[in-house]
């Protein structure tokens, strides 16, 4: 028998890296895709993805990321090949990653971040940033991007995220 | 594998109603096609998508993304939600005759 089918999600985005960023966006808008209701609530250092003047400038991690030898295969080494993490503090290396990821993603017909975010929300997403993270960072709803609807606390983005399932990213 | 009839001719389809070969489709086929997924009438601007679909495959040799609609096929994202409700990438390839799209994005 099949299952119950979702009808609605809502994704926390709580990390402003570009590989912290992407899974939340890639969930939202599959989920629009095959008609779920999606909301994306950012908060913490995920704003960074919301800023007009950040959004452009995202970058993949390279120091502290044990799992970088996953991006080996796509400079033709072994997926074994270890990334020293000292390496990654070297100047240009995590803008090297950054631009490698994101040919990647290009070649997988997957949007940059301004993009998608324009793309969520035309698909009907709803795009929210946290009140209390807006606060810590000094931060006016007029320095995101457009997409961003409102300025939520967490006691709206529960009301917002009622019936549906909650993913923290 | 199952059958059906569209346009007066049997076709194969997955167990899903998606056409399993796109050659087999016409664009006769479409409005039943359509019907069958509860939109009952075909615009100009659902043939638009359609046909760009369908151009795009013949080219490229796979299904186009909404993306690529809105990059190379001109077709606002916004406008095909509202065209194709709850679901357009896989309801647009199911009229198209192309079968399910696979990718995530």
């Amino acid at each position: 028998m099949a299952e119950e089918k979702i009808k609605k999600v809502s994704i926390i985005v709580s990390q402003g890296s570009l590989d912290g960023v992407y899974p939340g966006l890639i969930m939202a808008n599959g989920a629009r895709m095959e008609g779920i209701e999606a909301n994306l609530f950012f908060t913490f250092f995920g704003l960074n993805a919301l800023h007009k003047k950040m959004i452009k400038k995202l970058r993949i991690s390279t120091v502290g990321n044990p799992a970088l030898n996953m991006a080996m295969p796509m400079l033709k080494f072994p997926i074994t090949t270890p990334f020293p993490t000292l390496m990654g503090i070297l100047p240009g290396v995590s803008n090297f990653a950054s631009w490698m990821m994101k040919n990647e993603m290009e070649r997988l017909d997957v949007p940059p971040v301004d993009e998608f975010l324009e793309m969520i929300s035309d698909a009907g997403g709803n795009i929210y940033a946290c009140k209390l993270a807006m606060d810590m960072f000094k931060l006016k709803k007029e320095d995101l991007v457009d997409e961003v609807q409102e300025v939520l606390t967490v006691g709206q983005f529960y009301e917002k995220a009622g019936g549906g399932a909650i993913l923290f990213t | 594998m199952a059958e059906k009839t569209l346009a007066g001719k049997t076709v194969q389809v997955d167990d899903e109603g998606f056409l399993v070969n796109p050659d087999d489709w016409t664009e006769d086929m479409a409005p039943e096609l359509a019907k069958e997924i509860g939109i009952d009438e075909l615009t100009d601007k659902h043939w638009e998508v359609i046909r760009f679909m369908r151009k795009d495959f013949a080219e490229k040799g796979q299904i186009p993304s909404i993306r690529r609609m809105k990059n190379a096929g001109g077709i606002p994202t916004k406008d095909l939600y509202a065209m194709f409700p709850e679901g357009p990438a896989k309801k647009a390839a199911y009229i198209a005759g192309l079968g399910k799209p696979h990718g995530c994005v």
